[in-house]
Order: structure tokens, then sequence, then C-alpha cells
């Protein structure tokens, strides 16, 4: 295993009550990296990203976030420790508006976005900060699902299809400002089903088929592997 | 003088009662909403809790001399501390499970409270007597106000405006509200969500405690007391719809205040009227009037 990796697993296995969804998982995403989970559904993208953020119950194997062993901190320690997590469904408050939404995730370590360079990065966010937070559009959502966690002063993201569903324009500019994030340093762990999306932003995919990893791509390698992805992702 | 054919010094004086009972429905009801908010645990023990908290108060008084004051203080402060126990050696153990089994053991500790306390004191009311700065009263003109009813109303006013400003205007609040929505989530931003829910079943405690705390100086302390009024707090909680923090404060002061009127107008349905709006509300809204489904 690489000196360089912020965050590595190895023989990560997951269950959900009986049903057992992670055989043994192993993957790697150097600091400064933007590094892709691509996968069909139901492969265990998310419960790969849960168990990384302590949020799956019963895990076992390693994962080591720093250097530090992970795997049996509860995930509030874990934040701490400075990973933060972007929800597939968004995770957007009804109960607070979207300043409390915003303000929500403590800062774990210092270093984080200023509220207001959260605003230059999501300018719409900024005119409905006294909405409720589930008022918002689907793309006012991931913005602020996505803008919140940048405060945190957290340096592994782990993004769980941030393009889900959105419109082009809007998935354009989550492209954008997942470029500006890695060239601030952030290292991102991102879910994708869209590899066209991830092509244009990440250096290396990782592919899982039933709750493995099966394969790993470097992006510059990705065009001349078109068919084997086509065939990982049914498409 | 006389309003619909009624003397005023009645009515104002039930309209008072009233208000002194919807007080206490308000501060009962809240600290039921406050739990169940966030543990999804409907506290059966909250009017055990209550009772404690008068009980404490008389302890306080007879064997240690603290008085009054004092007591406000220590008999929330010293109930919430058990409550926390019962919270992380019992209930935490139930939250995956279906709510009923919060409610049995809830229920079943309610009991087993209430049982330890005749044994050795036996069912009589103790009297406890009133702070003397408070005793005596004023005259209004058309009522006579005594200066303790004066402060419990407003003690529980003050406290049921403070919880629920904290809750829904505050960087805490916003933390509570969260984790009832979504308490892994908000767990994995970093928040130690079992030590909020500890404190939080805490504080909805020490709110019933200090209840108790108000009351022993009019309504006598027995072990009985609370298990008396907490079936009357669920009907208002039930009214109210359950997790909603202003929806349980009003709803506990309006319905004290129609159970007084209900004495001046009609005696006869006086202990059944919050029955009778139960059901109704329950028929037409089954949520409550502030609830919502879930
Ligand atoms: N809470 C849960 N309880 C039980 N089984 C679950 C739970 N969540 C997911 N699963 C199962 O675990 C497997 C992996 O799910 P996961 O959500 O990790 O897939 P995914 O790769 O993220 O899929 P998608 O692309 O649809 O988001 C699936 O078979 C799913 O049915
Ligand atoms: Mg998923």
């Amino acid at each position: 295993m690489s000196e360089a990796a912020l965050l590595s697993v190895a023989g990560l296995n997951a269950w959900y009550g009986e049903s057992h969804v992670l055989h043994g998982v192993e993957f790697e995403v150097p600091r400064g990296e933007v590094v892709t989970l691509l996968g069909r559904n139901g492969v265990g993208k998310t419960t790969t990203l849960k168990a990384i953020m302590g949020m799956v119950a019963r895990r076992e194997g390693s994962i080591r976030f720093d250097g530090t062993q992970i795997i049996a901190l509860p995930s509030d320690r874990i934040a701490r420790l400075g990973v933060a997590f972007c929800p597939e469904e968004r995770g957007v408050f009804a109960s607070l508006n979207v300043y409390e939404n915003l303000l929500l995730p403590p800062e774990v370590r210092p270093g984080g976005l200023t509220v207001e360079q959260v605003f230059e990065l999501f300018p719409n966010l900024k005119e409905r900060l006294a909405s409720q937070g589930t008022k918002l559009s689907g793309g006012e959502q991931q913005m602020l699902a996505i803008g919140r966690i940048l405060r945190t002063g957290a340096r592994l993201l782990l993004l769980d299809e941030p393009t889900e569903g959105l419109a082009p324009v809007i998935v354009q500019q989550i492209g954008h400002i997942i470029s500006r994030l890695k060239a601030e340093g952030f290292t991102i762990l991102l879910v994708e089903q869209n590899f066209r999306f991830a092509s244009r932003v990440a250096d290396r995919h990782y592919v899982m088929e039933s709750g493995r990893m099966v394969d790993m791509i470097p992006n510059a390698e990705l065009e001349s592997n078109l068919e084997k992805v086509h065939e990982y992702l049914g498409v | 003088m006389e309003i619909f054919g009624i003397p005023t010094q009645a009515l104002f004086g039930q309209l008072l009662i009233g208000l002194i009972n919807g007080s206490f429905y308000a501060l009962l009801s809240l600290g039921l909403a406050v739990i169940f908010g966030l543990l999804n645990i409907i506290n059966f023990t909250h009017g055990a809790q209550y009772m404690m908290g008068a009980f404490c108060a008389y302890f306080l008084f007879t064997r240690l001399g603290i008085g009054y004051w004092w007591a406000l203080a220590i008999a929330p402060l010293a109930v919430g501390l058990v409550g926390m126990v019962i919270e992380r050696l019992m209930l935490a153990r139930l939250y995956k499970l279906d709510h009923l089994y919060g409610l049995l053991l809830t229920f079943g500790l309610a009991l087993i409270i209430q049982g330890l306390f005749p044994n050795e004191y036996g069912t009589s009311e103790i009297p406890y007597a009133m702070p003397q700065e408070l005793s005596g009263g004023r005259n209004l003109g058309f009522m006579f106000l005594p200066n303790y009813r004066a402060w419990v109303i407003l003690a529980s006013i003050v406290m049921c405006l403070a919880t629920w400003f904290v809750i829904e205007k505050t960087r805490l609040g916003s933390y509570l509200r969260a984790a009832t929505e979504n308490p892994a989530l908000v767990q994995a931003f970093g928040i130690n969500v079992p030590r909020m829910i500890t404190l939080t079943y805490g504080f909805g405690v020490a709110l019933a405690a200090f209840a108790g705390v108000m009351a022993a100086p009019i309504y006598q302390v027995n072990p009985l007391m609370g298990a008396d009024l907490i079936i009357v707090v669920f009907a208002v909680v039930v009214i109210g719809g359950m997790g909603s923090i202003m929806g349980s404060i009003v709803t506990g002061f309006a319905l004290g205040l129609i159970e007084g009127l209900t004495k001046v107008f009609y005696p006869e349905a006086s202990n059944t009227v919050i029955f009778i709006i139960m059901a109704i509300v329950l028929m037409i809204k089954p949520a409550g009037l502030f609830g919502t489904q879930r």
C-alpha cells in the first residue's frame, strides 16, 4: 500500500442484518486525487461509503484514514478526523431552514471554506437562506448538501451520486466545482453511474460488482477501455 | 358583578385554577414532546418522575433543611440524572425495536417507582410548605390572586418559552431537530448523537421534576400524584399532536382553561371534557392539532 494514500481500504466486509453486502472490498484513494466508484445499481457503492463513514452497523476489515485505523470507530469520531459525507438522498433537513442546514455540520478542523466562500461556489443558496431546506429544487438541495460539508475542514469528501437526476447545466456546474475543490487540495471519493461525467473529473476509477472491487482503470486509459466499462455498467 | 349570570369572583377563580392546571399540563406535555421527538419513546415514567421531583423537594426540606428555591434547582438535576442513568442502562437498548417496547418499559418503571414510595410513606398526603416570599396574595379588584399561583403560572410560561426558543432558534436546537429527522446523518457530521439523546431525556425528565417541585405546595405530595395527572397529560399530548413543541405548550394551557370554564358552566363535565375533546380530535385529525403523521 502506497504511503501517499489518504484512504486505504482492505478486506472490507459489511452486512445489513443477515445479508452480506460487501465481500472483501479493497482500494485506495491517494491524497489530492478524485477517485470514482463505478458499478451497476445495488453492487454496494453506497454501502462502501457508509462503511467508511461508520454508518453500517456490522463491518469488518481494515479502513485506514491518514494512517489511523477507523473500522471500529463510531461515525462521529470518524467525522472529527476529517471525513465528510454527502448522501445519495442528499439529507437536507426539512425542519431546518437553508442557513441552519448550511451551518449544521460542526467544524472538525481548521481550514474549511467560510460561509462566504460557499456562497461564491453556490450563489443560488444565498438568495434562499430563510427557505425551508426541502423547499429547494433538487439541484439546489444538492448544492446545499455539498456546500455544508465544505465548511467543516474535512479533507476527504465522500460524494454519493451528486449528479443523479439533475439537469445537464447543473451537472456541468457540479463538475466545475469538483475540479475546483481538487485544485484546492480536497481529496474526493465519488460514486457515479455517469462515467462520462466521472471521466471529466476523476484521476482513477474503481469498478464494483456484487460487493467486490473488480477493476481499477486510470482515467487516461478510460477511452481505450470503453467497451469493458460499458459491459461493467450495462449501458 | 356578574358575567353570564356567574359572579366574576367565581369565574376568574376557576379560570385561575384552569391556568394553574394548564401550567402543569404544558410543562409535562412539553417534556413528553421533547423526549418523543428525539427518542421516539412515549415516556410513561413521566408522571412518576414528576412525583419524584415533589418528593425530592420534600426530602430536601425534612432531611436537610433545604428550602423551596434550592429544591427548584436541585430536584430537577437529581431526578434528571436518575433519568439519564435509566436512559443509558435501559432505554438505549430498545431504540432498534418497536415503539411498544419503550412504552412497556417506561410503564413498568412507573409502577415500580410508584410502588417504592408508599411502602415507606403510605399513600397519605404530605404537606409541603409554600416559600414564605410567595405567601399571601393581592386583590386585583375583580378577584383575589394568591402570589404563589401567579408565580407558578409565570414560571411555567417562562420555562416553556425558553425551551421552545432553545429548540427552534439556536444552534443546539438545530442539532436536536436534525437528529429527530435523521440521527445517523447528524452523527456522521461529527455530533455525538447518543450523548445528545441521553441529555435530552435527562432534560425532559428534569422538566417533569421541576413541575413536581412547583406542585408540592399546592397539590401536596403523595406517591400517586403523578399517576393521576399523567392520564390527563397524555390526553393533552394526543390533542396537541406528538412531537410538536409549540403545540404541546399551547394545548396544555388552552385545555387547562377549557377545563376551568367547564367547571363554571357545566361542572358535571369538568372531569371528562378533555377526554371528550380528545375523542373529537382523534376523529377529525388523528395526528393531533399541531402534529404531523409519521
Ligand atoms: N438498509 C439496507 N438494509 C438491507 N439491505 C440493504 C440496505 N441498503 C442497501 N441494501 C442492499 O445492499 C446492496 C447494496 O446496496 P447499495 O445501496 O450499497 O448499492 P449501490 O451500489 O449504492 O446502488 P445504487 O447505484 O442503486 O445506489 C443492495 O442489494 C441493497 O438491496
Ligand atoms: Mg447507492
